[in-house]
């Protein structure tokens, strides 16, 4: 695609200032790093030229782990021990992998119900780890092509992904040793770098099929802001599933047992995505299956025979477009235009089916493959602060109504799907028995009425409640999802005050001191001392808290803060100047802390502030 | 000044409290605050700032959500007045409109038997918007006045419509379902 210009000009950023920010797109099927240089968004190669890394991990008994082309190339010959496709593991427990219809072929390690783990010849690893070599990789790639170490990136995810699947992916970056600035959703990142390209307007259907995930989602492009107005979609639904079901038949035809054949089902599997793609540009594709005892099929799948078997599949991203549009309030007349996302959306079924839903020819002029990866890069270079961001804006939304189990094994929702991010919200509920102590408080996902058919993401107890009567307590339990789509727990027992809180860390995840660990373990931290890199982190944040103190009170201080406030800031803001110089990780956080403290009152006039500036242009509006 | 914590949603958007409002005129000033306050605007700013700015606009989009239906508009408002609408707590409806909800129960009920079933829940759909927008008209004229009497009448309107809603929403879902 062509390549977007996104600087103004004669807006340079000073080279010294520019921190090394790089957007990630992290696929089902292949992974791209892209970064804004110049002004100018694109994606970066490896040394060979190529921009794809397929998201292919091969684990070796006492070898480097192989991460791409290389790895997919042994995926046939060692399938156990190469790992494809771990994006649809991310945030999954072991039951609902074995729903994923059985045709992953990995060993996977007799699980507690939490999190799966896969068996190789490097021992057990965990999809989160998985994704973090794939992370890893880019990140050496950016880093090597940059010159210099990241300062963060935002990786991208399927607008439809939960909470459990979204921690999931940012535990992955901090494993990989990623500063994680922001989680995108993939069809908005799509929307951002299609929208700037075109300097589009108007209401816009990003139609996103990958590898493993489908979305939809209905944005209204106003004058540089992205406001994401409804998203749905299927996080196991993709060109994957389409694989399987040609594999399926190949392996049918050729009279092979799958589960006692694992060469073969691989082989066809990779020789099934082989006519897929011979398929979108042909009347028919030439296929075999090897059998065990070297005698081989062979066959030839046409175009009728390849609807029969793709297009159920399409027919599965139906609902969720109709879906979609009736939650944004809109009907498919009033789409401007529908852009295609996804590397299986170069299939002309697809666009076909995409085309009967909206009633318009979809945009199929940009490169499907590595526009996310643009959008992400765009959003990290704002994020990092390499540029104003004065003329973006992104308002999304979170997918799946959020919830809490009542009585009865109902669901009563706090958060609905498609609320725009960040938002808080509480809801009162009360004891059920008399002299009721504790409660306990389980949250769930999604959108039906019971809880056994929704996602469970975290259970924590509300303890230490006064003994009242059934139905005087008052437990007010607060959900605040941040701008990452991701979400927070608060209860608290509203006559005695008690309080209890999670981040929900969900059940099938790492907790924190497991990643910790797997960090201090990882051979690429090995090298660098714990010490000296907890120093420069805190550094980093010494002088970015600096500068940002130092321009609001440059801006505001002589109006908004009276001779004494103003010397308490100027105080801490020379202890922590000279503790960045010269002190521990320690002190230099209780530096920061110091100068946050002294800055509250002063961010809060500010922000009072604001909100008249904000809307004092629209006054002017009204008038002219 | 007062401090944005302490403003009612109508005054986070400097708009009279009222029941009559421009939404078009709201979506416009709430974007204008979502580009002043958004985190990604402070994604470099000092601790304090990002977090009044994560709670702020926290804050502008359950506002901008309220206010912009009619329905929690209303129940809203009647609250700034300290009126409960009770919708968990006070399960009592006007006996006229319990018959009339049955009715549309029964008929929603057939409807999802019946051989032309899209046909039935479409009307259906089209009867219960007609039913919302009488009421959306009524609870506009109460809530002009701020007697007792006139809030009592808002009241009633409010969880009447919080019937009707759920109402369309199963329809909805029924149809979506196919």
């Amino acid at each position: 695609m062509a390549l977007l210009q996104i600087s103004e000009p004669g807006q340079s950023t000073a080279p010294h200032q520019h921190r090394l920010a790089v957007g990630i797109d992290l696929g089902t099927t292949n992974s791209l790093v892209a970064t804004v240089r110049s002004g100018l968004a694109d994606t970066l190669p490896d040394a060979t030229g190529r921009h794809l890394l397929p998201s292919v991990v091969r684990y070796r008994d006492g070898a480097d782990v192989i991460v791409g082309e290389a790895a997919l190339a042994a995926a046939a010959d060692d399938p156990l021990n190469t790992i494809a496709s771990v994006k649809r593991l991310m945030g999954r427990g072991v039951d609902d992998v074995k729903t994923l219809g059985g045709v992953l072929p990995y060993d996977f390690a007799p699980g507690d119900g939490g999190m799966p783990r896969i068996c190789t010849a490097a021992g057990l690893v965990s999809p989160v780890e998985v994704s973090a070599e794939i992370l890893r990789t880019l990140k050496q790639r950016a880093e090597a092509a940059l010159g210099g170490e990241l300062s963060g990136a935002v990786i991208t995810v399927p607008a439809y992904f939960d909470d459990s699947q979204r921690q999931a992916t940012k535990d992955a970056g901090r494993l990989a040793g990623l500063t994680v600035l922001r989680l995108l959703n993939e069809p908005t990142a799509a929307a951002v770098a299609y929208g700037l390209d075109k300097k589009a307007e108007g209401v816009f259907a990003i139609y996103d099929l990958g590898g493993g995930t489908f979305d939809i989602s209905i944005l209204r492009l106003n004058r540089g802001v992205f406001e994401v107005l409804a998203t749905a979609g299927d996080s196991a639904l993709g060109g994957d599933d389409m694989d399987y079901a040609i594999a399926g038949w190949m392996l049918g035809q050729a009279g092979v047992d799958v589960a006692t054949d694992l060469r073969a089902a691989r082989r066809a599997l990779r020789d099934a995505r082989t006519a897929k793609h011979v398929l979108s540009e042909s009347a028919e594709a030439a296929v075999q299956v090897v059998r065990a005892d070297g005698t081989v099929w062979e066959g030839r799948l046409g175009c009728e025979q390849f609807a029969a078997i793709v297009d159920p599949i399409i027919e599965r991203t139906v609902a969720p477009c109709k879906r979609a549009l009736r939650d944004a309030g809109i009907s498919a007349s009033d789409i401007a235009e529908v852009v295609l996302v996804g590397g299986s959306t170069r299939m002309p079924r697809v666009r076909h089916r995409a085309e009967l839903v909206f009633g318009r020819t979809p945009l199929a002029d940009i490169d499907p493959d590595r526009v996310v990866a643009i959008g992400a890069a765009i959003q990290a270079d704002i994020l990092a602060g390499n540029k104003a961001s004065d003329e973006m804006l992104l308002l999304d939304v979170i997918p799946l109504s959020l919830g809490i189990e009542i009585m009865g094994g109902m669901v009563e929702k706090v958060i609905v799907r498609n609320s725009t991010i960040p938002i808080a919200k509480a809801q009162d509920f009360t004891t059920f028995k008399d002299g009721q102590t504790a409660m306990a408080i389980h949250v769930v996902q999604g959108e039906r009425e019971l809880v056994s058919d929704c996602r469970s993401l975290a259970r924590f107890e509300l303890r230490g409640i006064p003994p009242m009567v059934a139905g005087a307590g008052r437990i007010r339990v607060t959900f605040q999802v941040d701008a990452d789509g991701l979400l927070g727990v608060s209860a608290q027992e509203q006559t005695s005050g008690v309080e209890s809180s999670v981040v929900v860390k969900p059940s099938y995840g790492l907790s924190d001191d497991e990643i910790e660990r797997m960090l201090r373990d990882s051979i690429a931290y090995a090298q660098e001392d714990s010490v000296a890199r907890d120093l420069r982190e805190q550094q980093t944040e010494a002088d970015r808290v600096l500068a940002a103190v130092e321009n609001a009170v440059a801006a505001d201080g002589a109006t908004l803060l009276s001779a004494p406030e103003r010397e308490e800031i100027d105080r801490a803001l020379a202890r922590l100047r000279s503790l960045r110089a010269n002190a521990n990780a320690a002190q230099i956080r209780d530096g920061i802390a110091v100068l946050d403290q002294a800055t509250a009152e002063f961010a809060a006039r500010r922000m009072n502030v604001g909100i008249s500036k904000a809307l004092s242009g629209h006054r002017l509006d009204e008038f002219s | 000044m007062q401090a944005i914590g302490e403003k009612n949603f109508f005054e986070l958007f400097d708009l009279p409290v009222g029941f009559e409002l421009d939404t078009a005129d709201l979506a416009d000033r709430y974007r204008k605050l979502q580009r002043q306050f958004h985190p990604d605007r402070y994604a470099n700013a000092s601790g304090p700032e990002r977090l009044l700015s994560l709670q702020i606009t926290a804050r502008i989009n359950q506002g901008f959500q309220t206010l912009k239906e009619p329905l929690s508009r209303g129940r809203y408002l009647l609250a700034l007045q300290g009126v409960d609408t009770g919708e968990e707590t006070d399960t009592r409806m006007d006996a006229d409109f319990l018959a009339e909800q049955m009715e549309l129960r029964e008929s929603l009920h057939e409807a999802r038997q019946s051989a032309q079933r899209g046909e039935r829940l479409a009307h259906l759909a089209t009867e219960t918007d007609r039913l919302l927008k009488v009421r959306t008209g009524a609870l506009a004229q109460s809530l002009a006045g701020s007697d007792p009497a006139a809030l009592q009448r808002a009241r009633g309107l409010v969880r009447e419509m919080q019937f009707l809603a759920k109402l369309a929403r199963e329809i909805e879902d029924l149809e979506e379902a196919g």
